[in-house]
């Protein structure tokens, strides 16, 4: 069997908005897991919000059994943010004292805010509160890094990338590569790697 | 992944999606026919088995619309081989005159319903619970409760099949269709079977004679469910309290009695096999406990069953909850292992011991807005809607327009500055215009538009307009056709030149089917905004059926083919809020890609979200949109 984790089932929500990509890197995570051994189980929540609505999938690792596919209230280690708003959203519903968020501050305005109805909060303020719900905040600059790669998508994947960085995380740098490069080849598969290992490398704490 | 569903490596295990796991299950059967119609959280399946039609050497369609294909699976059980027929919840109500005659005339080559149904209705307009047309048709049911047996229930519900010569339905639910976890792949098939030629007395007639023999086919199924692996229990010898569960509850159950240290005081008898239920094997746990909690995917369907079973053994006493009534689980949306751990506790007087939680006055909270689902960036929905919005509001009586289901559903929220009177079903839109515009007799003399998208127009919209033009309804049915299925992932459908396999298809023209029926039809682009508001203007004061298309492709589907423009703001021409517009572009027209600098107090582009349409060019009044290079 797979090596013991710290916390059994260790579970990380993966969140943003539809046509981010995150459930194709959930996926790759997941995948790169599944390789190694582990039992993980994803619950994807995006509906008909493929366009534009929030989006999350909770995964679930465990050396023991196969988790459901939700995460109870309270009981995420790990929030994996694509998205301010969205992120402290679910930091309140599914965060506790002991949650790592990570946390890409670019936003993207909801119909609400486009139209004027409803205002975005200044990012420091989503920031506050999310430190004061969860143990730590570690800001990346996901979507900026991929676009001076030459492709605003691959936020996804820069993520992933910081991710894998994190300690209480089963996987390790290599593993992640080689599940990418199962899965892409040739220029796509260089720019993944790249911004993964930019990813990877660019924890800051608040 | 396709190479992980077609992987010769039996014993092996992926991560798979409920949806892969469902496909590979039917590659190990040996399908050779399958067909659906594509409705989340199902549509995965079909892709795949198309995607892998060739190599795997059997055919596989999207169907005009789930009768299509079910009565489609019927004609190749005809010859002996298997089929497998997909849909979501709506779509067994939509086959079940089909399915319903099916099943009295039984089947010959195995033959297998997967349903997927979508408690809370992550992607629908209801969360029906397809069990009932299992028990109201007769048929065996099976409820998968993990990514493992997505995979093995489809395999047994083809054995089932064959043996009782009836078809079968598989009942997932959307956190397992639209999830993913650990799959351990069996063997792929050597050969597969060839299709056997019909007997001149060979028949497949649904006919009421054969009631009886239908009924005889769901005791057989009762004795083989009685044996099933598929049921299990795990708990005490002498429960307190039992749970009986199918599908994800058992995931939520299982969780809550770990986190509530219940292991030793409650049972779980998990049913895979739901209709008709194995009641010799639920009988013998219902003696052992004196309360039964039951946790299941939105309808009290095991409960209620499990109560008949309960009348009818007066030696049974047992206390039944569940959803019922919601004595002690919610009556409607899905389930979590929150609620489930919360039930017990209220049933048990126990209490649960709660994360460590920072708790934030109401007051000190960051005030979070809304996110409202919106059509893309660049989706020609939104301009269809702000055109058709324009044009009824310069009509005395500002018109009424009934929707259908697709994308532009969501017209009918903010997205299309709520641009819909009325949504039902499939096909509803035009047929609900249809009554409505026969009001004119007595003196109604609104405008009437009935709206569809080009999937809809042939899954369920030949029949109503035939019906309007015969009846020559006042009313305007307007066809978006964005040349696609694009709600689910892009299917294709009679209009689209290439099929489900990949191979090149004669495409159905919807303007050739329109005037075949004896329709007048013009044809605009909801992208000529000023051009259109004028053909629809037009429209309106014409008397009887008038049809309009408005044709565009999807923004999303035209992203991946064409090389992205890129279109940017001129500071020096956009005049911010001095301009007078009210910051239209952002404002009003509301696409994601249109943002607000609120820094320099000007219009700007997100250029991780705009597609490159430039449709907002043509709309700033100011002209400080501007476009650069790629095509259009």
């Amino acid at each position: 069997m797979t090596a013991t984790l710290k916390k059994d089932p260790l579970n990380i929500i993966i969140c943003g908005v539809g046509g981010q990509g995150n459930i194709l890197a959930s996926e790759l995570f997941a995948s790169a897991l599944v390789e190694k051994g582990y039992a993980v189980t994803i619950g994807e929540t995006y509906g008909a919000s493929q366009r534009g609505g929030s989006v999350m999938s909770h995964v679930r690792i465990s050396s023991q059994t196969q988790y459901g596919p939700l995460i109870p209230v309270n009981q995420a280690d790990i929030i994996i943010g694509f998205e301010p708003i969205e992120t402290l959203r679910i930091a309140r519903e599914f965060g506790n004292t002991s949650s790592q968020i990570v946390l890409d501050t670019r936003p993207n305005y909801p119909l609400a805010v486009l139209s004027g109805e409803a205002s975005y909060p200044p990012i420091i303020n989503l920031i506050k509160e999310l430190s004061r719900l969860c143990k730590s905040v570690q800001i990346v600059e996901a979507a900026e890094i991929a676009i001076n790669n030459g492709n605003p998508q691959a936020a996804n994947i820069t993520l992933m990338g910081t991710l894998t960085a994190l300690e209480d995380v089963p996987l390790t740098r290599d593993e992640f590569i080689s599940t990418l490069q199962k899965r892409f080849s040739g220029s796509i598969c260089e720019m993944n790697q790249t911004v993964f290992e930019l990813g990877y490398s660019s924890i800051q704490l608040v | 992944m396709e190479w992980m569903i077609t992987a010769r490596e039996p014993g092996k295990t992926y991560l798979l999606q409920g949806n892969e796991a469902i496909a590979r299950g039917a590659l190990e059967s040996g399908i050779r026919f399958a067909a659906a119609y594509p409705g989340s959280p199902s549509s995965e399946i079909l892709t795949m088995l198309g995607h892998v039609a060739q190599d795997m050497n059997l055919y596989a369609e999207w169907s005009s619309n789930e009768t299509c294909a079910l009565e489609a699976c019927m004609g190749a059980s005809m010859s002996q081989v298997r089929s497998l027929c997909v849909m979501k919840q709506n779509g067994t109500l939509v086959v079940g005159d089909a399915l319903h005659s099916l099943a009295l005339s039984g089947c010959k080559g195995g033959l297998v319903v997967v349903v997927a149904d979508d408690p809370s209705a992550h992607s629908s307009t209801n969360e029906f619970d397809s069990r009932h047309m299992a028990r109201s048709a007769d048929i065996p049911l099976l409820e998968p409760a993990t990514f493992q047996e997505a995979k093995d229930m489809v395999k047994y519900a083809f054995e089932l099949s064959e043996q009782l010569q009836q078809v079968v339905m598989v009942r997932g639910v959307t956190r397992i269709h639209h999830g993913r976890g650990n799959v351990t792949l069996g063997d792929l098939p050597d050969n597969l079977r060839q299709p056997v030629p019909i007997g001149e007395w060979d028949r497949m007639v649904a006919i009421n004679w054969f009631h009886d023999v239908m009924l005889a086919k769901l005791d057989q199924a009762r004795e083989a469910f009685e044996q099933s692996s598929f049921n299990h229990y795990e708990g005490p010898e002498h429960p307190e309290l039992i749970i009986i569960t199918s599908g994800t509850g058992w995931f939520y159950s299982k969780e809550a009695l770990e986190n509530l240290a219940l292991t030793q005081r409650v049972g779980i008898l998990k049913l895979g096999c739901t209709w008709p239920l194995p009641e010799k094997l639920i009988l013998s746990y219902l003696e052992k406990t004196s309360r039964v909690l039951v946790v299941e995917e939105v309808d009290p369907f095991l409960e209620q069953n499990l109560a008949m079973i309960i009348a009818h053994h007066p030696e049974i006493h047992v206390e039944l909850l569940g959803r019922d009534a919601a004595r002690a689980l919610p009556q409607s949306n899905e389930l979590n292992p929150d609620l489930v751990q919360a039930s017990l506790c209220k049933l048990l007087q126990i209490k649960s011991s709660p994360a460590s939680v920072t708790t934030i006055p109401p007051e000190e909270q960051v005030v979070l807005p809304p996110r409202d689902l919106t059509f893309c960036a660049g989706c020609p929905h939104r301009a269809s809607y702000f055109i058709l919005k324009q044009t009824l509001r310069l009509q005395p009586d500002s018109g009424v327009v009934m929707g259908d289901i697709g994308c532009y559903t969501m017209g009918g929220q903010k997205a299309g500055h709520f641009g819909l009177h009325a949504l039902e079903c499939m096909g509803g839109g035009i047929n609900m215009a249809e009554g409505l515009g026969q009001m004119t007799r007595f003196g109604a003399s609104q405008s009437v538009v009935a709206l569809a998208g080009d999937s809809t127009f042939f899954h369920s919209c030949l029949p109503g307009l035939v019906n309007a033009r015969y009846h020559n309804s006042n009313m305007l049915f307007i066809i978006l056709d964005n040349s696609a299925t694009a709600m689910t992932g892009f299917q294709p459908h009679p209009g689209i030149d290439r099929n489900c396999m990949g191979e090149l298809a004669q495409t159905i023209s919807i303007e050739e089917t329109v005037k075949g029926i004896g329709c007048s039809v013009t044809v605009a682009d909801p992208f000529e905004i000023d051009q259109t508001t004028e053909i629809i203007d037009h429209l309106f004061q014409k008397t009887g059926l008038k049809v309009l298309i408005l044709r565009r492709e999807c923004a999303t589907l035209a992203s991946r083919s064409k090389v992205k423009r890129k279109v940017w703001v001129d500071p020096d021409l956009c005049r911010g809020d001095e301009c007078g517009c009210g910051r239209f572009c952002s404002r009003v027209w509301g696409c994601p890609g249109n943002i607000w600098d609120e820094a320099t107090g000007k219009a700007k582009i997100d250029e991780v979200v705009c597609v490159g349409c430039g449709v907002c060019a043509t709309l700033c009044p100011a002209g400080a949109i501007k476009i650069e290079g790629g095509n259009e």
